[in-house]
């Protein structure tokens, strides 16, 4: 029994969603292979070929694959899980995967399976629904599963094994698409969804500025990522990768500190699973505190700040 | 240029759902349903190309049972021109709905499809790339911005780390994501309006596609509860209790 892992990267290295993607494929108990498919990208199958559980590395490389592009990339996913003999394809559930992985199913006829957040056995597999307010038990009889996982459900893959990397040959290039521009957000700070703290701010802050001026300082001093809620990203306070929810990004870090965010289920659904929760919101009320461990009834431009200092002091 | 905008049947998403005592699927009885919101932002999207000039016609579509007639009126009353239902009572995955909608494409023959990203009750977001992949068409998924150009569309997506632009050749398939546009409400007039536009029904037998699920969904559950946490009294407290309780910081 094998199953194929398809890796994000940058051409330069292996993106973390892709270590928990290879922890996921390992539930299978059976090989496990890579495909690596860029541009310039032999050291990403390089560092793929060290992982712990790894027992293949397929690199393709062409300048077609430079940019991760779904209509090259699923075909590709096709020819190569297709002849394999392969029981699943795994991709993390990252914006990558899922852009891509459904195609590649729908390509292979087969059904997907969805943010799989625990592999009990080749075939059964548990999945959030409705916003992560139910868990759905999924069976498959299909000779071939095609799931996207949710990173923070699986542990990183760890250094220690020592695969062969093998090349394939390049498909060719359908040419239906084309990057044509790309801002990508530039931080020091750690990736929001792999972070171990993360500071986020929602429509409490007020402004844009206040995001800033407020949580800045406390993220500095706890080496946290920043995240926000739906209404601080829609108000236009921060980027939409900051998102945290639903349809953004999901996190489960070891302390989520959520300030003047009410706790839309939405919301939520991105962060009920970190270890713990702490909510600073004016309002008494606020759906948020029911998932808090620890919540703060107070203004947050007067808590905030008083926390950071009260952590540097330490 | 014509857009074709599926559009799906859901839990209103202010319902909180609640888990059959059999953990067969979620109580429906009673609960109201609404179109899905981010098949709301499509429609509006392809309502606007049209007023735009650049769509000539806006055909809404669904897959499911007669019920869905009431989500492609809601469709229509936010302007789509006509509305089809390829109507089934059997439970439709998202590869199926793919299949039917491929058949609809098919006969319709759009330049654009548009579609939610996701529907808020699966969660699978999974549609329209399978579409996409059936067709052979490309695709730009979690769109944030559209603009179409000559044979090709220009779309600005929302992927992890920032933003990113595809050009695609037309035909394609755009999903929407949240930020894509505020859809309008629909006003009394229009809703009149609406019940007078054509919908046709379509027996999803007659599109000759396998619609035969391919998962099981055995038991569903809901996740466990974190137990309630407490109010600190002031900053002090909270900073004792993160330091010595959770020793989190």
């Amino acid at each position: 029994m094998k199953t194929l892992v398809i890796a994000e990267h940058d051409n330069g290295r292996l993106i973390a969603a892709t270590l928990n993607t290879v922890t996921a494929a390992s539930r299978f108990g059976g090989e496990v292979d890579v495909l690596v498919a860029g541009h310039g990208c032999a050291a990403v199958a390089a560092e793929a070929a060290t992982l712990a559980g790894v027992s293949g590395v397929l690199l393709v490389e062409a300048a077609h694959y430079a940019e991760p592009l779904a209509e090259n990339l699923a075909a590709l996913v096709q020819r190569v899980a297709g002849a394999g003999g392969y029981r699943a394809v795994l991709a993390p559930a990252t914006s990558f995967g899922k852009n891509l992985a459904p195609r590649a199913a729908a390509l292979l006829d087969a059904a997907a399976v969805s943010d799989v957040v625990a592999i009990d056995a080749p075939g059964r597999y548990l999945r959030p629904i409705y916003a992560g307010n139910v868990m759905v038990a999924v069976e498959s009889e299909q000779a071939l599963d095609v799931l996207t996982v949710r990173t923070t459900a699986f542990d990183q893959a760890t250094a220690g094994g020592s695969a062969v990397v093998s090349t394939l040959e390049a498909g060719p290039d359908l040419a239906l698409s084309r990057v044509v521009g790309r801002e990508l957000s530039k931080s020091e700070r750690p990736e929001l969804a792999a972070a171990a703290i993360v500071v986020s701010g929602g429509r409490g802050l007020g402004s844009g500025e206040n995001y800033h001026r407020v949580l800045e300082p406390l993220a500095d001093t706890l080496g946290a990522a920043l995240g926000a809620s739906r209404a601080a990203v829609d108000a236009g306070f921060v980027p939409n990768d900051y998102q945290v929810g639903q349809t953004g990004k999901i996190v489960a870090p070891g302390l989520y500190v959520a300030v003047g965010i009410s706790g839309a289920i939405q919301h939520l659904a991105g962060m009920k699973d970190s270890k713990v929760i702490v909510a600073i919101n004016k309002d008494p009320d606020a759906p948020i505190f029911q998932v808090a461990d620890y919540g703060l009834v107070a203004d947050l431009f007067e808590a905030v700040p008083a926390l950071t200092s009260g952590i540097a002091q330490a | 240029m014509k857009v074709l905008v599926p559009v799906k049947r859901v839990v209103d998403y202010n319902v909180k759902v609640r888990v059959k005592s059999d953990q067969s699927g979620v109580e429906l009885t009673g609960v109201k349903m609404s179109i899905n919101p981010f098949d709301e932002i499509a429609v509006e999207e392809a309502v606007r190309l049209r007023e735009a000039g650049v769509a000539t016609e806006v055909v809404a579509v669904s897959c499911g049972s007669g019920a869905s007639q009431e989500t492609l009126r809601s469709a229509l009353a936010m302007g789509a021109d006509r509305a089809i239902l390829v109507e089934t009572d059997a439970e439709l995955q998202p590869l199926a709905v793919a299949r039917l909608l491929q058949a609809v494409a098919g006969r319709e023959q759009p330049q654009m499809v548009i579609c939610g990203k996701q529907a808020i009750d699966d969660d699978a977001n999974q549609t329209g790339q399978m579409l996409a992949a059936l067709m052979g068409w490309p695709q730009a998924t979690f769109a944030s911005k559209v603009a179409v150009g000559e044979g090709v569309v220009a779309v600005t997506r929302e992927i992890d780390g920032g933003l990113e632009t595809l050009e695609l050749k037309l035909p394609a398939v755009v999903t929407a994501d949240l930020r894509l546009n505020e859809p309008r409400y629909a006003t009394l007039p229009n809703i009149m309006k609406a019940k007078k536009k054509p919908l046709e029904v379509l027996p999803a037998a007659e599109l000759g596609v396998d619609i035969t699920p391919r998962l099981r969904h055995v038991r569903h559950a809901e996740p466990a509860a974190r137990k309630g946490g407490i109010k600190v009294a002031d900053v002090a407290e909270l900073l004792n209790k993160l330091r010595n309780e959770a020793k989190v910081i």
